[in-house]
């Protein structure tokens, strides 16, 4: 079928298998920031914004994305960027597969909740796993990141 | 995976009645998806209904009605569903896997699949809900539950009573994100009582013999026990049917006491 989508700004009117899920259709144009996972919609290591709302892009049909806006981390890399560093301030990336999911969902939340509380931030990532870090590491820099809101100083949206 | 032939958005209900008796076998009414692509499913007509206006939550004729598309992230947010029954429906669904997922995930998926893991239609049971159906009417969820699927129907809407009972909601899981190993809801409303007990792993049912313990002021404990008593519970890789058991008797006496503890403030 044929699709219009817009991802970071971008049109692309292509056609697609009528069943290919957005993950692949992302990845196949070159956003490769967006990683397979589990593929079964457990990880969060897939999420993209579709209309500004984080969802599981292996779980999301690419013709339901037809005349939407689609934001990959390619699409937010300066905040993205902001962020990183204070994960890597923390140690928080190691092998670092999970990063552009779970910042994703951190920079969703954000948008979504003002001043979120401990059980707000962990009720949000819940679904967003890393295999490395044990979260620790991510939560320190969570905190320190919400503490300074960089995002006001940098004029992100 | 799923395979799709033809991917269809119909602009009208009528039309995606008629998409779908084309061949109700081969073809799919299109949730969030999650769930289905998962299976090997060989799909002639995708019908998806995002386009039919069916993802919105509206307070109508003395009723909270929620649109099949309708997100379970907005059973969270959305302020008409978190003012109501002290937020059962928010709190039932936020468990559930991270807010990408539940921003895929649709209640019309979760209902109308009948999934026994669905801790969504364990609490909508407690509230007495409805379900309206394109072919079949509205339809009182109890009895839609205890149905076999209909394929050649399609789910609209489900549409709770504004009639300001009181609810709470309980379940374990083996870790965060995971399936319930078992789930219960209560709701009061003037001193009647509705129990439903979820994750058995069998579907979602009432427990009448529960609710007519805390209707008679037998107490939280001794519904706890009915409901271990009267439904039968089996055994998964989450959870045996004995510990199950077990776990009935206390997630329904926490749930009806927290309910009173709520009816009290």
């Amino acid at each position: 079928m044929k699709v219009k989508i817009t991802v970071n700004g971008m049109l692309y009117n292509k056609h697609i298998p009528n069943d290919m899920m957005l993950l692949e259709f992302l990845r196949k144009y070159g956003y490769v920031s967006v990683k397979r996972g589990c593929d079964t919609g457990n990880c969060g290591l897939c999420t993209v914004w579709v209309e500004g709302k984080p969802v599981l892009s292996c779980s999301y049909p690419a013709a339901r994305a037809d005349g939407k806006r689609v934001t990959t981390l390619e699409g937010v890399k300066e905040e993205a960027a902001s962020f990183g560093r204070y994960m890597t301030a923390q140690g928080a990336e190691q092998c670092g597969y999970c990063s552009p999911g779970f910042i994703m969902a951190v920079l969703a939340m954000r948008r979504e909740l003002t001043d979120p509380t401990e059980e707000e931030i962990a009720g949000y990532l819940a679904g967003n796993l890393c295999r490395c870090s044990g979260y620790a590491g991510q939560t320190r820099a969570l905190r320190a990141w919400l503490q300074d809101r960089p995002w006001e100083k940098e004029g992100q949206a | 995976m799923y395979t799709i032939k033809s991917y269809v958005f119909p602009e009208t209900l009528e039309e995606a009645g008629e998409l779908l008796q084309r061949d109700t076998r081969a073809s799919a009414i299109l949730g969030g998806c999650c769930w289905l692509k998962l299976g090997r499913r060989r799909i002639r007509w995708a019908i998806d209904l995002t386009r039919l206006g069916l993802d919105q939550i509206e307070v109508k004729d003395g009723c909270l009605e929620l649109g099949a598309c309708v997100t379970l992230h907005q059973l969270e947010t959305h302020p008409a569903v978190t003012a109501r029954f002290d937020g059962l429906l928010g709190k039932c669904v936020s468990h559930i896997v991270g807010v990408p997922f539940r921003n895929c995930a649709t209640v019309g998926g979760s209902v109308f699949s009948r999934f026994g893991f669905s801790d969504l239609t364990c609490a909508l049971l407690a509230l007495d809900a409805t379900v309206v159906l394109h072919r079949g009417g509205e339809v009182p969820l109890e009895q839609f539950m205890a149905s076999p699927i209909a394929f050649n129907d399609i789910l609209l809407k489900v549409r709770i009573k504004d009639d300001g009972r009181r609810a709470a909601y309980q379940s374990v899981r083996r870790s965060t994100t995971d399936f319930p190993t078992l789930a219960a809801a209560v709701s009061r409303l003037d001193g009647k009582w509705t129990v439903s007990v979820g994750a058995r792993p069998a579907r979602a049912v009432r427990c009448e013999s529960a609710a007519a313990c805390l209707n008679e002021g037998k107490g939280a404990a001794a519904a706890g026990q009915a409901a271990a008593g009267e439904l039968t519970y089996g055994t998964d890789l989450r959870a045996g049917a004995d510990y199950r058991k077990k776990l009935a008797a206390v997630l329904v006496r926490r749930a009806a006491e927290q309910c009173m503890e709520e009816n009290k403030g």
